[in-house]
């Protein structure tokens, strides 16, 4: 209990002291990295993933090969496939981003993908009874329904990258992952420690805001299928 | 990397067999003992869960945001309590199978019909021999594939416990990164996904053999 103390008394410490609030190895410039880093590469893998999951998911074509990304991918070591990245291509921002995004793009292609999938085929069919063409199909009937499902594949692809882009930093990328990755190499705990709390912050927030984000977006009469994660 | 050398060196892989497969054992062991840990703390749990249905979002929402914390900072958490130990790296994996496991768990049980229920309560199964001898049994094939996906993840995960000393074969990525030579971090990187995809054919193949009436309905149909 003491010990637990000390330790949060180290990270106040820490965080308070006004050297971790100024210039290139602040928390702010540190944090804007880890979000540039994160954002962009969900971004694109959002771009991708959803396309080729709406695009799968409705026309059934190419659904095995959807499932066997998504399984492989799962499989592949991204600490591994980040640092080889670096050795490959020297340490630059855009190839890791490109791995970031080759690692966030497979849970959202396959969760878009479920979802789509898993609409009632009657609920499509009487959609398109009502004259709705193959596009509104899409857009008005099974978008909203896969929506609980494309918000998790998109949380779960937001929480791998942004932890990935904190071991980015091991093979020598900024953002939050810094701190600890130097803390280590210098022995100073209380860096990281302190750099490890401001990444468990930063995950929980991105935690609170997709859940605040289903609870928004997501249609009434979902939500009680949308409770399942 | 200095121009010309290639992405694998073969020899070096001949050269080194001994101590990879050395690696690839504390590999799987980081790696699969979580797992086994998860399956202890999520079947009860899970039970509890079913059982009382309140319990059940709370316990969802904890296991989410222990998921939601990257590895790397949670190593360095518990090395103040567990220090650069094997352990340091094997709980926070074990939490992390949490997120898949309790779920699945709560799931399969919650497959189960409800005939089957009033079936075992009728020939005088009480609530826990109901549960474990004829609900858990019903709930395999749904618990099972919440173990691929937690051992799958799990296995790939352990190579980031390379930074406080303990990756299993994420040895081979710090040190290639350090000798500049791609040969260990591309054998390391298939050698995960091997064990991984290995793991989860053989995780396929205990629920053949757990689950033998699922097959019967398969060759009935």
């Amino acid at each position: 209990m003491n010990d637990l103390l000390n330790q949060i008394r180290l990270v106040a410490d820490w965080l308070t002291s006004s050297k971790q609030w100024h210039g290139d190895d602040g928390i702010p410039h540190r944090l804007l990295e880890h979000l540039t880093y994160s954002g962009l590469s969900l971004l694109f893998a959002a771009l991708i993933g959803l396309t080729f999951g709406l695009l799968v998911g409705h026309t059934g074509r190419g659904a095995f090969a959807v499932a066997s990304v998504a399984n492989l991918a799962r499989a592949v070591p991204t600490f591994g496939l980040v640092v080889l990245v670096v050795t490959l291509a020297g340490l630059s921002t855009t190839p890791v981003l490109v791995a970031l995004v080759a690692l966030a793009i497979p849970p959202i292609l396959i969760n878009t993908f479920e979802g789509v999938r898993g609409v009632d085929p009657d609920t499509r069919d009487a959609a398109r009874g009502v004259g709705m063409t193959e596009w509104e199909v899409l857009v008005r009937v099974e978008v909203p329904m896969a929506l609980p499902l494309i918000l998790l594949g998109l949380r779960v692809a937001a929480i791998q990258v942004v932890a990935t882009a904190t071991v980015a930093a091991y093979p020598g990328l900024g953002g939050l992952g810094r701190f600890i990755v130097d803390g280590l190499s210098r022995n100073d705990y209380e860096l990281v420690i302190g750099g490890s709390t401001v990444v468990v912050v930063l995950a929980l927030v991105v935690q609170i805001l997709f859940t605040a984000l289903r609870r928004f977006v997501v249609s009434p009469g979902l939500r009680v299928s949308a409770s399942r994660t | 990397m200095s121009d010309g050398e290639p992405l694998v060196r073969w020899d070096w892989i001949a050269d080194h067999a001994g101590e990879l497969a050395d690696y690839t054992g504390v590999h799987l062991r980081l790696g699969l003992l979580p797992v086994v840990f998860g399956l202890i703390i999520s079947v009860p749990l899970g039970i509890l869960c079913h059982r009382w249905r309140w319990l059940y979002p709370p316990v969802l929402t904890v296991a989410n945001i222990l998921y939601s914390i990257p590895s790397l900072a949670l190593f360095m958490i518990f090395v103040r309590y567990t220090g650069l130990t094997e352990r340091t790296v094997m709980i926070p994996l074990t939490l992390y199978t949490l997120s898949v496991l309790v779920p699945n768990v709560v799931d399969g049980l919650a497959s189960v019909p409800e005939p089957v229920r009033l079936a075992a309560t009728a020939m005088g199964f009480g609530p826990i021999r109901s549960v474990v001898q004829v609900e858990l049994p019903i709930a395999v094939p749904v618990v099972i594939a919440g173990v691929r996906v937690a051992a799958v993840s799990s296995i790939s995960l352990v190579a980031v416990g390379q930074l406080i000393g303990q990756g299993g074969l994420g040895y081979y990525i710090t040190r290639g990164l350090q000798l500049d030579f791609p040969t260990p971090i591309v054998t390391a990187i298939v050698l995960i996904m091997l064990l991984a995809l290995a793991t989860d054919a053989l995780l396929v193949l205990a629920q053949r053999l757990l689950t033998p009436w699922s097959r019967n309905k398969v060759t009935a149909a």
